[in-house]
């Protein structure tokens, strides 16, 4: 990946293990900029951006989302408001991966940047339009993507696959055994990496779903283990 | 698959790898389980199923067909086909291995420790399971008894009583009223009343637009009240007249002959009167001595019953703290029962008790919603650990996730129940 001398090893600590998609650091702004022109269309930035299909995008570091007077926001949006939603780095990297699965039910039609590296210079060009980063929590600037900033102590935990087993008939209530999805997605036979990270997206209520959010609330480090160690591994 | 895993796993090598058993020295340990629902048919599969063999599973159940009490309500929207809601035990038999034995029980002998059969024959246990389901109190509803379930459906037990009831639905005179009588707590699936007036509103409001419907309901308040209430409103307005306690809903009564309904005094003619009686654990943990009172006392690791530690009761009919009475439950506390009796039958490695339930409920087309709660024992009962619940004014969207979401749960449970 030629990108990957961008990642600032110093500052983040983990690249030798992270991979270099779940670990990108500041963007390219210049890259930003002609990725933003999808965007174009809907959202203005910079000097007297105005809301238009979607709201305009001055300031959005640190503001709550669904918030700016004036636009008609989704009630989608005006929920994910009023339960806290705050715009960082984070939020926008995992909102700029896949709208509806952070906001299910926003207006904005955009299926999203699937690269992170994308996301990251689109944060980085929308960066430039908000407060000094004096008034923005360290964070921000060199936050990494929501999805992968888990302790690599969590990602690290061998899961006990025999309790997986048993914590997972939780999980077949909804989730078919036989990775059928008939209204409800298939979970079966996930890298262990993407379910833990999944998982705890969940727990952390960075992913909105209420079942999901319920149900990997009370689950700890070592059951999310142990139930993508079950996951990734059934017998046929 | 079609593997029938005691067969294949055959003798000899497998022998090693075999748990140890502790059967009381009559060889494989036996697990009786009566009750073929979302309890019952669950916990025979997983018992089956993660024993590999080791355990010897029986599960009594009458009926050939299972026909799904839970998202019967949407058979009579018009959403399902009665066939979409019937399943049967033909998987459990061929790649579990469980013996699946089509009778009534009638009757525990629990110091000989056998189930007696409507059939004939004692079948013995070790452990015993009974997840009867739901029978009627007697005399809940003055005017109304079992007897009188063809001319009034409960339509609380799926199959026939639920086609009866669609039935009779579809042969409403134009502006004709179909009445209900809700149940006081505690009940199987709370928000299930109000679904099916969803369901039956959204049926007439199709098919005959002026026709009424009249719910006398002894309850304050009842499960996703403001949500429910907010879609008549929004789809069937003025359609929904629901009488509560304020208005004598506790002193109702029916004439079966006559086909009215009295609500404290006042007289009404109906087409349809479907009664919905106070209920009771089914009849065989009455018979078994393993209840108190109308339902049966579990503790809360295990789903054992406080009276008898061979015996387990599992959904509606136990008593076990803040779950509600559902499918979900059921099939949820199923899954720890199963995990236990392993344990005390083979070495199986026994994990801390989890229980969850969510009731997703149908308001019409495409308008989903949805309850929800985690549950873990604590202060000898099961108990609640925090939930959700959908909110009023969710949009369209929302709400049509949330209904293409419980068909993937239906579809989900069943396959969990059946195999």
């Amino acid at each position: 990946m030629t990108r990957g001398a961008c990642i600032r090893a110093s500052t983040i600590g983990l690249a030798l293990v992270v991979q270099a998609s779940w670990a990108h650091a500041l963007g390219n702004i210049e890259n930003g900029e002609s990725l933003f022109r999808q965007c174009a269309g809907c959202h203005e930035v910079g000097e007297g951006a105005r809301n238009r299909v979607g709201p305009q995008l001055n300031g959005i570091f640190g503001r709550t989302a669904g918030t700016i007077e004036g636009f008609r926001y989704s009630n989608a949006f005006e929920r994910a408001g009023a339960k806290g939603l705050e715009w960082h780095a984070e939020e926008l990297d995992v909102f700029l991966e896949n709208p509806k699965q952070l906001v299910p039910g926003t207006r904005m039609s955009f299926r999203g940047f699937k690269d992170p590296v994308q996301r990251a210079d689109v944060i980085a060009y929308l960066r430039q339009y908000s407060d000094s980063p004096s008034d923005l929590p360290e964070a921000d600037a060199t936050a990494t993507a929501t999805d992968h900033d888990l302790a690599p102590e969590i990602l690290a935990l061998e899961g006990d696959a025999e309790y997986g087993e048993y914590l997972s008939s939780e999980c077949t209530t909804c989730h078919q055994i036989d990775g059928a999805d008939a209204g409800i997605p298939s979970i079966v036979f996930w890298p262990e990496t993407d379910f833990v990270v999944a998982m705890h997206a969940y727990k952390n209520k960075r992913r909105e779903h209420p079942v999901m959010n319920m149900i990997a609330g009370r689950l700890n480090e070592e059951e999310i283990a142990a139930l993508a160690a079950y996951f990734s591994n059934l017998e046929n | 698959m079609t593997i029938n895993r005691r067969l294949f796993i055959g003798t000899g090598a497998a022998m090693l790898a075999a748990p140890m058993v502790r059967a009381a020295g009559h060889g494989m340990p036996r697990v009786v389980v009566v009750g073929g629902g979302a309890g019952g048919a669950t916990a025979a599969r997983y018992i089956a199923k993660d024993s590999d063999g080791a355990i010897d599973v029986t599960l009594i159940e009458p009926t050939r067909t299972y026909f799904t009490c839970f998202f019967s309500n949407l058979y009579l929207g018009g959403f399902k086909e009665i066939d979409d809601l019937g399943h049967t035990y033909g998987t459990l038999a061929s790649d579990y291995g469980v013996n699946v034995v089509h009778d009534w029980a009638i009757g525990v002998d629990r110091d000989a420790k056998t189930v007696a059969l409507a059939g004939g024959g004692r079948v013995p246990y070790d452990k015993l399971i009974l997840s009867p389901g739901i029978d009627f109190v007697d005399g809940s509803v003055p005017g109304w008894d079992l007897s009188s379930q063809n001319a009034m459906p409960h339509a609380y037990k799926g199959g026939s009583q639920t086609e009866l009831l669609k039935a009779q639905v579809m042969a409403m005179p134009e502006g004709g009223t179909f009445a209900m009588i809700a149940p006081p707590n505690p009940y199987r699936c709370p928000p299930g009343p109000y679904e099916r007036i969803s369901m039956v509103a959204y049926w007439l409001s199709q098919n005959n637009p002026t026709a009424k419907i009249l719910v006398s309901d002894p309850k304050d308040k009842f499960s996703k009240q403001g949500l429910f209430e907010e879609g008549w409103q929004k789809y069937y307005g003025g359609m929904i007249e629901r009488i509560g306690p304020d208005f004598g809903a506790e002193n109702t009564s029916v004439d079966v002959a006559a086909m009215t309904i009295d609500i404290d005094g006042s007289v009404e003619n109906v087409d349809v009167c479907n009664v919905i009686p106070a209920m009771k654990a089914g009849r065989i943990a009455e018979l078994a001595g393993v209840t108190d009172g109308n339902w049966a006392p579990v503790n809360p690791d295990d789903m054992s019953s406080k009276v008898d530690p061979d015996i387990y009761v599992l959904g509606d009919a136990s008593e076990q703290g803040d779950m509600p009475k559902s499918g979900f439950s059921a099939n949820s506390q199923a899954k720890v029962c199963a995990n236990a009796i392993r344990g005390a039958l083979t070495d199986s490695r026994v994990f801390p008790a989890k229980f969850s339930n969510t009731c997703w409920s149908l308001i019409s087309e495409n308008d989903g919603v949805k309850v929800g709660a985690n549950y873990e024992p604590a202060d000898g009962k099961i108990s609640s650990t925090g939930g959700f619940v959908s909110q009023k004014g969710e949009d369209a969207a929302l709400r049509k996730a949330t209904y293409e979401e419980s068909e993937g749960w239906y579809a989900g449970i069943t396959a969990d129940m059946f195999g």
